[in-house]
């Protein structure tokens, strides 16, 4: 039995496939139409999975959406009651959006599916199936989980009404516990300080926790004080006469600014210590409210394992202290745990939930597959595509091929990776990266302003070989998906001179603080990626390549993408942004690209080819 | 129909009979302002759209 999860309209749309409860395939449509944060039906994504598969629409037995559009209509219609006549501007340029296109979500999807089989006439209604948003969330958080039991935690910015919802799941049931509802939304509040700190709302939030390590929580106390009646179990309330989403056009307002001693800052100026210690503060608070929940519900001694989605899942420094703090024994994160996770989460809670099947047996690894979810090519697809654009590349043997990347990376070079099937999620894992040696001083800041086009203050994650973990960091749990972080070992820490540690903000960086320093953040903490052999061999065995060489099993590990682009998806889209950056070698299946040996008229000038995110 | 019997269930449900008056309103409204603008293109603002 096939069902096809979808998550659309709103950002990041995705298609997951499922095939009795065992997920076969999932995308992010941005990924095809390369449109960063795409938000329209995901129709090739759909498409992909459709094929993967080697079945046609018809063959679904269900397709599940992954919010429900009435119920978020009834609370911008009550939200709007509540403030009238405030927020009639955004009303009147809601309402039209709503009337003509939201409301009819469930034609458009049947119009949009019968696209996908040629316009055959089926009738999609009753197959048609709708999860609630934080039900998605959670139970693409559970079901997949190596967990027969678990204690479920999804936040977000919203959903229909909930924001936070907390749930038990066992076997083949999820009970929502409780609910936070809107506007009180820790999604927001972390969404209202990237806004403020000019960052863009959905995809700034990542910038704005890399930038805590480089301020002081001096405005925490505000925050907690002025803008929040904050419990002991976590819930809170947000005193709305600070922000302006419930009826404006912004995420704050007027008296926002000044309790923040001034306006927002405008997007792309100069970033100041203010706004590193903003940072600072908003990710304290986040990580304390994150820390008090996780704590009441541990107090209740339901399941020792804990699973988290939503988009503050992906707030992976939060994450690290809650598992530091140890009062779940397990922690699962769902990898795409924003809005493309819902796809994955609406087909497994019509498969468990609403078809009432087992959950599948816990083999101590979880359902998601390493997140390699997506298209692959083999390897005369890639030399076919190569030719068409181009390239010259140099065909090798596997035993050739790993040594040869290996010894790339070794002399500082930047690798672009093309490998396999694409992740599903918004990190690179390996199989669309581009990689680096972390020994390097310079790497960081080299693969930021020469690579990948971004800010400089922007850190770069680890890959390293799960066996040797805990000998370069202070953590021995599995994160295959690059979603904790946790300090460099201390043994391989450099401490800072009096000089040194009173640098001013980002100069910060330049200042090597360990054996590491390419994926070492100016507070000693690394975001983590641990590789295993059995779910991506070939860069397992590239890491054991590097660290036969150099001793050392920790690989820069980023996505294959510039600043604004979505993740490379094919080997075309590679080799454009190979040729469009200062990557000097790429591996894209057996294919090794030199870039002084490519024709230097198909450089491109990929600075300035995507809008800024 | 369909959209009809389908809101219509919506608000049963929901027990949210008094929605529905709003959402003639809205509808008239909405209309309205499609007829005389041509466009649903929107900023994207969170907690609205």
């Amino acid at each position: 039995m096939y069902i096809l999860g979808i998550s659309a309209f709103y950002h990041d749309s995705a298609a997951a496939l499922i095939r009795d409860g065992q997920i076969l395939a999932a995308a992010q449509e941005e990924r095809f139409t390369r449109k960063k944060h795409d938000s329209g039906f995901p129709q090739n994504a759909c498409r992909y999975c459709l094929e993967e598969a080697e079945i046609a629409a018809k063959d679904l037995s269900h397709v599940a959406f992954y919010d429900k559009p009435f119920i978020k209509f009834e609370r911008l219609v009550e939200t709007y009651l509540t403030f009238a006549p405030r927020g009639f501007t955004s009303f009147r340029m809601a309402l039209p959006l709503w009337i003509k296109e939201k409301l009819f979500q469930k034609r458009m999807l049947a119009k949009e599916l019968k696209k996908l089989d040629g316009g055959r006439e089926i009738d999609w209604a009753p197959r048609l199936l709708f999860a609630e948003h934080h039900l998605s969330h959670a139970a693409s958080a559970f079901f997949p989980s190596p967990f027969k039991d678990a204690v479920v935690l999804t936040m977000d910015g919203v959903g229909e009404w909930a924001t936070t919802s907390a749930c038990f799941g066992n076997g083949n049931c999820l009970e929502i516990l409780r609910e936070m509802h809107f506007p009180h939304s820790l999604g927001l509040l972390y969404s209202a300080f990237t806004y403020y700190t000019g960052f863009k709302v959905n995809s700034g939030e990542y910038k704005l926790m890399g930038l805590a390590p480089y301020g002081e929580p001096r405005f925490a106390r505000l925050i907690l004080d002025r803008l929040m009646d904050l419990k002991e179990d976590g819930t809170f309330r947000l005193d709305q006469q600070y922000f302006d989403y419930c009826t404006g056009l912004t995420m704050t307002n007027a008296a926002f600014d000044t309790l923040f001693e001034g306006p927002a800052r405008k997007p792309e100026e100069r970033l100041t210590q203010k706004e590193m210690d903003i940072a600072a503060s908003i990710q304290a608070v986040t990580e304390e409210i994150v820390l008090r929940l996780t704590r009441s519900l541990a107090a209740e001694a339901r399941s020792e394992n804990l699973c988290l989605a939503g988009g503050v899942a992906l707030n992976c420094v939060a994450n690290g202290k809650v598992l530091r703090d140890a009062r779940f024994k397990n922690i699962w994160i769902q990898p795409a745990a924003g809005d493309a996770g819902g796809a994955v989460g609406a087909a497994l809670a019509a498969h468990h939930l609403h078809l009432r099947q087992p959950k599948a047996a816990v083999a101590g690894q979880d359902a998601m597959q390493g997140a390699y979810l997506g298209p692959s090519f083999d390897q005369p697809q890639i030399e076919d595509a190569l030719r068409r654009a181009g390239a010259k590349f140099h065909l090798l043997d596997e035993d050739e091929l790993i040594p040869a990347v290996a010894g790339h990376l070794a002399e500082g070079r930047a690798v672009g990776w093309f490998q396999g099937r694409m992740e599903f999620g918004p990190r690179a894992l390996g199989a669309r990266s581009i990689l680096g040696d972390p020994r390097s001083a310079s790497m960081q800041k080299v693969l930021n302003l020469k690579v990948k086009y971004r800010e400089s203050f922007r850190p770069f994650a680890p890959a390293v070989l799960r066996e040797d973990l805990s000998d370069w960091f202070e953590i021995d749990s599995d994160s295959p998906y690059m979603l904790l972080v946790a300090e460099v070992s201390k043994k391989r820490q450099r401490s800072m001179s009096t000089h040194e540690s009173q640098l001013f903000g980002i100069d910060k960086l330049n200042v090597p603080r360990s054996d590491i320093p390419a994926v070492t953040h100016v507070d000693y903490s690394a975001r983590i990626q641990t590789v295993h052999a059995q779910t991506n061999p070939r860069f397992h065995a590239l890491l054991t390549a590097f660290k036969a060489q150099t001793g050392c099993p920790v690989i820069v590990n980023t996505s294959f993408n510039v600043r604004g682009e979505p993740i490379v998806c094919t080997p075309a889209d590679a080799f454009r942004c190979f040729m469009g950056t200062e990557i000097e070698i790429l591996a894209i299946g057996n294919c090794i690209l030199k870039k002084d040996e490519q024709n230097p008229g198909l450089k491109l000038d990929y600075k300035n080819a995507f809008d800024l995110d | 129909m369909d959209f009809l019997s389908e809101f219509f269930s919506f608000m049963k449900q929901r027990k949210k009979f008094w929605l529905l008056p709003l959402f003639i309103m809205f509808v008239l409204l909405g209309g309205l302002v499609i007829l005389t603008k041509g466009s649903v293109i929107a900023p994207f603002i969170y907690a609205v759209f």
